[in-house]
C-alpha cells in the first residue's frame, strides 16, 4: 500500500519535453529519502495539456504540477513528500484558489467543458499494467458481451447508440459491423486503423499510449459481434511509444487469458497482431491499408466491393479507427441511454481534438459533439497567445477545410462541418491568426497531398500537382483572375474522379479558403499584395524615415548588406538585393522597419 | 483468468489500491506530523502502519497525508484525524502498535479512542 501516487505523463509530448529524466530523478531521490516503499511513481498516458508539460499529478492531494524540470525534483521530494508541504510555485496556477487552496482540475477552463469518454483512462492509469485497467472496469464490457449478449445484440447496441466512425467519414459503426456479420461464416478480420497521418493530429497515438487495453477489449468485442477470431492493428512506425505499449498490453492480455483461446470459458477465441505502417499517408485510407497489410505496396483499390464483403485477404473485414474503438467498451458498460444523451441529434457522443497552431493550450481535448469552435478555441484552448486575433481554424487536416471567424459559433458535429465545407476528419484542429496567409496554408496542405499521393489514379497524381502549381503562381503574384476559375474547376474534377478518399478530399483546403477568403486570393492577384505578409515574393521591407534614428543595427545585421546609410541618418533598403529574411525588422528597436 | 468472477475479484482488489487517485476529496483524512520533531519521535513507522492497516481493510475513502510541525513537539508523533461533520481529533505520542486500534475503533466504527488523544494527557 502506497500512501501517495505520483502520476507523470509518459506520452510523446511530455516525453519529448523530458518526462523520462524526471521519472528517473524522482525514483532516485525517493530511494535516497527512504520513501520508495511509500510513494508510487506511475508513468501514464497523455493528460491533454501538452503545452504545460512535463506534467506531474500527486494524489491524494490532487496537486497538479506543470512544466516540471529535474532540478525541481529534490524540492518536491523534501517539501511535498517528506514534510507534506505542496510546492505552490510549480502548481498549474489555475488550480490554486485565491486562499491558496488547491481546486479540482476539473474546474479549470481547460477541463471544465471537456467530457472524457475515449480518453477516460488517459493520464489516470498506468498503461503498462493491465491490473490498473481492470480496476477501472476494464474488460467488464467484454465479459458482459461474451456471457450475456448475442452478437446481434452487440450490433444493435451500437446502432441504437448512434456511434459514428471517428476516423473521418462518420459512417455508422453499427452498420459496418452489420454488413460484416451478415457475410457467411468463415475467416473474418477485425482491423484497427492507427495510421494517423494528418499533420497535427495525435489523438489515436495518445489513446494507444495512455490506454491500449481499451482498443484490445473493443476489438475482441468486434470479433465476437461479426464472428472473427483475428484482429490486426495497423499502426505507424513513427509512434514507437504507442507500438511498445500496445505490444505490452497484448502480451499481458494473452497472459491473463483475455486474448487467446476460450476467453472467460465461453469458447470464444480471439487474438491480435500488430502491423507497422511505413510512413505513407495514403495507408490511412482503408483499402490501401488492407493492401499494405497483405504485403503489397500501399495503394487503394476501387470500392465496391467494400471491405465488409471482401477485405483483408479477400475476407469480410471491418476497419475502425482507434478512437471509435475506444468509445465501444464505455457504451456497452453504461448503456445506450447514457450515450444518447451526449452530443447532437445526428452526432452522438464526444470527439477528441488535437489543438495546435496559434493557441495557448496546445494539447488534446475531448468535448461533446455540438460544442462550438468558439468554446474550444477561446475557453478550453485559452485563446490566441500574444494578443493575436483568431482568423480561421483548419479541421480535418489536408482533407478538411477552414472555418472562418464568422462561423465560430457553429456547433461542431459531422453534418454541420460538412455544411460549411469542412469535415470532422480525424480531429486535428489547427488555429490560425492574422499572421497566417490563407493562400499559403492551402498551398502547404496541397504540397502535403502532392507528396503523399500514391500515383495510382491520374486525377490525384497529376491534378493535385497542377493545382499546387497554380497556387504557387498565386503566391508569386503571377496568377490571373482566370487562373482562379480554372483552379476551382480543377478542384471539382479531382473531387469527382479520384479513386480514394485522399484524392477526393485533397482539394478541400483550396475550395474552403476560396470560399471564405477569396479576397486574399484577389489581393495576391490584382494588387500583388499578401495581406498577412507571408508570401515572400510579394513582400518588400521599407524603413520609415521619421522613425529611423540611424542606429545602424539593421545594416550590421543584414546578411546581404543591402541596407545603406550614415550614422544618425535614416537608412535605406535596396529592394533589388533584399532577400526578405526579416532580420532587420526583428532587430530594429524603434519599429522603423515595416513590410508591405 | 477463466471466468468473469475472477475478473471481478481482481477489479475489487485493485480498486482498493487505487482509491486515492480520485478527483473528489476523500472523506477521511489522517494527518501525520512529519517535521523533524515528529520524525525523530518515530512518526515514520506510525505513518507506514496507517497505510498498511488501511490497505488491509480496503478502505478506499481514507487519505493518509503528512504535515509539518503542529507546535506540540513534546507530544510527537502527533496524528490528527478529520472526518466529515466531526471535530478534529488529535492523537498524541502515537506508536505503530496503537494504529490498529485507532483504525478499527475510530476510522471504521466512529468511536474516538479517547485514551490516546491529547485530552487524556495529564
Amino acid at each position: 500500500m502506497y500512501r501517495s501516487h505520483v502520476l507523470i505523463c509518459g506520452g510523446t509530448g511530455c516525453t519529448s519535453s523530458g518526462s523520462e529524466r524526471i521519472i528517473n530523478t524522482l525514483e532516485k531521490e525517493l530511494k535516497e529519502a527512504g520513501l520508495a516503499e511509500e510513494i508510487k511513481v506511475i508513468r501514464t498516458g497523455c493528460f491533454g495539456l501538452c503545452a504545460l508539460g512535463p506534467i506531474m499529478v500527486v494524489y491524494p492531494e490532487g496537486a497538479f504540477y506543470s512544466m516540471v524540470t529535474p532540478e525541481d525534483i529534490p524540492e518536491i521530494v523534501s517539501e511535498h513528500f517528506v514534510k507534506g508541504r505542496i510546492v505552490t510555485r510549480l502548481l498549474y496556477q489555475e488550480t490554486v484558489a485565491e486562499d491558496g487552496a488547491i481546486t479540482s482540475l476539473d474546474d479549470t477552463n481547460f477541463y471544465k467543458k471537456q467530457l472524457r469518454i475515449a480518453l477516460h483512462n488517459c493520464g489516470v492509469i498506468n498503461p503498462e499494467n493491465i491490473n490498473e485497467y481492470i480496476a477501472y472496469d476494464g474488460y467488464q464490457a467484454l465479459g458482459k458481451v461474451l456471457t450475456e449478449m448475442k452478437p446481434a445484440d452487440v450490433i444493435k447496441v451500437l446502432l441504437d447508440a448512434g456511434l459514428r466512425g471517428r476516423g473521418g467519414g462518420g459512417f455508422p459503426t453499427g452498420k459496418k459491423w452489420e454488413f460484416a456479420a451478415a457475410q457467411p461464416a468463415g475467416q473474418k478480420y477485425v482491423v484497427c486503423n492507427a495510421d494517423e497521418g494528418d499533420p497535427g493530429a495525435f489523438m489515436d497515438r495518445s489513446i494507444l499510449e495512455g490506454d491500449p487495453h481499451v482498443v484490445i477489449e473493443a476489438m475482441a468485442i468486434a470479433g465476437y459481434a461479426i464472428g472473427a477470431d483475428t484482429g490486426v492493428v495497423y499502426v505507424r512506425a513513427e509512434y514507437p511509444i504507442a507500438v511498445k505499449r500496445l505490444q505490452i498490453a497484448i502480451d499481458q492480455a494473452r497472459e491473463a487469458g483475455l486474448l487467446g483461446k476460450d476467453i472467460f470459458g465461453t469458447g470464444f477465441n480471439f487474438d491480435i497482431h500488430i502491423r507497422l505502417g511505413a510512413g505513407a499517408f495514403v495507408c490511412g485510407e482503408e483499402t490501401a491499408l488492407l493492401t499494405s497489410i497483405e504485403g503489397h505496396r500501399g495503394e487503394p483499390r476501387p470500392r465496391p466491393p467494400y471491405p465488409a464483403v471482401a477485405g483483408l485477404f479477400g475476407k469480410p473485414t471491418i476497419i475502425n479507427n482507434v478512437e471509435t474503438f475506444a468509445n465501444i467498451p464505455p457504451i456497452i458498460r453504461k448503456g445506450v441511454e447514457w450515450y444518447r444523451q451526449i452530443g447532437t441529434e445526428r452526432s452522438k457522443g464526444t470527439k477528441v481534438f488535437a489543438l495546435g497552431g496559434k493557441i495557448s493550450n496546445t494539447g488534446l481535448v475531448e468535448v461533446p459533439m455540438g460544442t462550438t469552435l468558439r468554446e474550444i478555441v477561446e475557453e478550453i484552448g485559452g485563446g490566441i497567445p500574444g494578443g493575436g486575433t483568431f482568423k480561421a481554424a483548419q479541421t480535418g487536416g489536408p482533407s478538411g477545410g477552414c472555418i472562418p471567424a464568422s462561423l465560430m459559433d457553429t456547433p461542431i458535429d459531422y453534418d454541420s462541418l460538412m455544411a460549411i465545407g469542412s469535415m470532422m476528419g480525424s480531429g486535428g484542429l489547427i488555429v490560425m491568426d492574422q499572421t497566417t496567409c490563407m493562400v499559403d496554408i492551402a498551398k502547404f496542405f496541397l504540397e502535403f497531398t502532392v507528396d503523399e499521393s500514391c500515383g495510382k489514379c491520374v486525377p490525384c497524381r497529376i491534378g493535385t500537382k497542377r493545382l499546387y502549381e497554380m497556387l504557387d503562381k498565386v503566391t508569386q503574384g503571377k496568377a490571373t483572375m482566370e487562373d482562379l476559375d480554372k483552379m476551382e474547376a480543377l478542384c471539382y474534377h479531382i473531387k469527382e474522379s479520384a479513386l480514394c478518399g485522399l484524392g477526393q478530399t485533397a482539394p478541400n483546403p483550396v475550395l474552403s479558403t476560396l470560399r471564405y477568403f477569396r479576397d486574399e486570393y484577389v489581393a495576391h492577384i490584382e494588387e500583388k499584395r499578401c495581406p498577412a505578409g507571408v508570401c515572400k515574393a510579394l513582400l518588400s521591407y521599407h524603413i520609415l524615415e521619421d522613425k529611423c534614428i540611424g542606429c545602424t543595427i539593421c545594416a550590421r545585421n543584414c546578411p546581404v548588406g543591402c541596407i545603406s546609410g550614415t550614422v544618425k541618418q535614416p537608412h535605406k533598403i535596396d529592394n533589388t538585393a533584399c532577400i526578405k529574411c526579416g532580420a532587420c525588422e526583428e532587430k530594429c528597436r524603434f519599429g522603423a522597419i515595416v513590410k508591405r | 483468468m477463466k471466468s468473469l468472477a475472477e475478473l471481478q475479484a481482481l477489479r475489487d482488489k485493485m480498486q482498493a489500491q487505487m482509491g486515492i487517485r480520485r478527483e473528489e476529496e476523500l472523506s477521511t483524512r489522517i494527518v501525520v506530523g512529519m517535521a523533524t520533531c515528529g520524525i525523530a519521535a518515530g512518526a515514520r513507522p506510525v505513518l507506514a502502519a496507517f497505510t498498511d492497516e488501511i490497505s488491509k481493510r480496503r478502505l478506499t475513502d481514507v487519505a493518509v497525508v503528512q504535515t509539518g510541525c503542529v507546535g506540540i513537539c513534546q507530544y510527537e508523533p502527533v496524528v490528527e484525524v478529520y472526518r466529515p461533520g466531526e471535530e478534529k481529533v488529535t492523537y498524541v505520542k502515537m506508536t505503530a502498535d496503537k494504529v490498529a486500534r485507532v483504525v478499527a475503533d475510530h476510522i471504521v466504527n466512529g468511536n474516538v479512542v479517547t485514551e490516546f488523544t491529547i485530552g487524556a494527557l495529564k
